[in-house]
């Protein structure tokens, strides 16, 4: 069920790139993406499917949230006749440690309000985060801790 | 009555394609009146994100084609992976070589673990 319910979002997705909606297209899209799941059918078992789909789910919906309202704390900002600026660099310590969990955490990071992810340390425990508004940034470290890296942590551990 | 909801849908994409033009109107203001690289960088990335985002969605909404909205929605997604990873490895470089950050900064701990040579 679970690799059936991946396998149909696969052919959609495939038919959203290819841009041509047939079914014809569609049986394609799904027998590459049936091809593609047999392949990595191994790595994608595990915890339950459908919470995690959930806490997938709970994660977009966060960071979309998060990506308009961080657009529009920037435009008020940026119309602001006096800009207020307190920007600055600082360490965030990293609890996820998987290399896709903390491309995914830099991603999240950059889209979100005042955030940009610089770079992170050689032993991937630090991610250096600029803040343009770098006032209270053990605040700042916080809300990314128990935001978007608990989510991250509960939709793939 | 189709008519009304013909016209309320065309008001919509209207509604949209203003919104996302005035983001990047922002992202566009931003990127001059921000004083450093990385404080620039956060309304390219956010501001830009949104605004492009936004123009394709009423793009696709306004084909009536749910194949041109599916692949106005893919390339929102792609840019959502892309504007991130290119703002990160323009900060990273700039950075690196040593570019200032702006004198209202108020802290710096990557040059702090990481001095420059």
């Amino acid at each position: 069920m679970t690799a059936l319910g991946l396998n149909l979002l696969l052919a959609i997705l495939w038919i959203a790139v290819s841009g041509s909606a047939t079914f014809v297209n569609f049986l394609f899209g799904f027998l590459v993406s049936a091809l593609a799941i047999g392949l990595i059918r191994e790595q994608a078992e595990g915890v339950s499917y459908l919470r995690r789909v959930r806490f997938i789910l709970s994660l977009t919906i966060l960071f979309f949230k998060e990506l308009a309202l961080s657009a529009w704390k920037v435009a008020t900002l940026v119309l602001r006749r006096d800009m207020d600026l307190k920007p600055g660099i600082f360490a965030f310590p990293l609890t996820v440690d998987r290399d896709f969990e903390i491309t995914l955490l830099a991603n999240l990071i950059t889209l979100t309000p005042g955030t940009l992810s610089v770079d992170v340390s050689e032993d991937r425990r630090t991610l250096y985060v600029h803040a343009i508004d770098c006032s209270d940034p053990e605040g700042t470290k916080r809300d990314i801790a128990e935001g978007f890296e608990r989510k991250i942590m509960e939709a793939f551990r | 009555m189709a008519d009304f909801f013909n016209s309320l849908f065309l008001l919509a994409v209207a509604i949209i394609i203003v919104a996302g033009s005035l983001f990047s109107l922002v992202a566009a203001i931003g990127l001059n009146r921000l004083p450093d690289v990385f404080t620039r960088m956060h309304a390219a990335s956010k501001a830009g994100t949104v605004g492009s985002g936004l123009l394709l969605l009423a793009a696709g909404l306004h084909a009536g084609e749910l194949s041109i909205f599916f692949r106005a929605l893919a390339g929102f997604l792609f840019f959502i992976l892309t504007a991130p990873i290119s703002a990160h490895l323009l900060a990273r470089a700039a950075h690196e070589v040593g570019y200032r950050l702006h004198e209202k900064t108020v802290m710096d701990e990557l040059r702090r673990d990481r001095p420059l040579e």
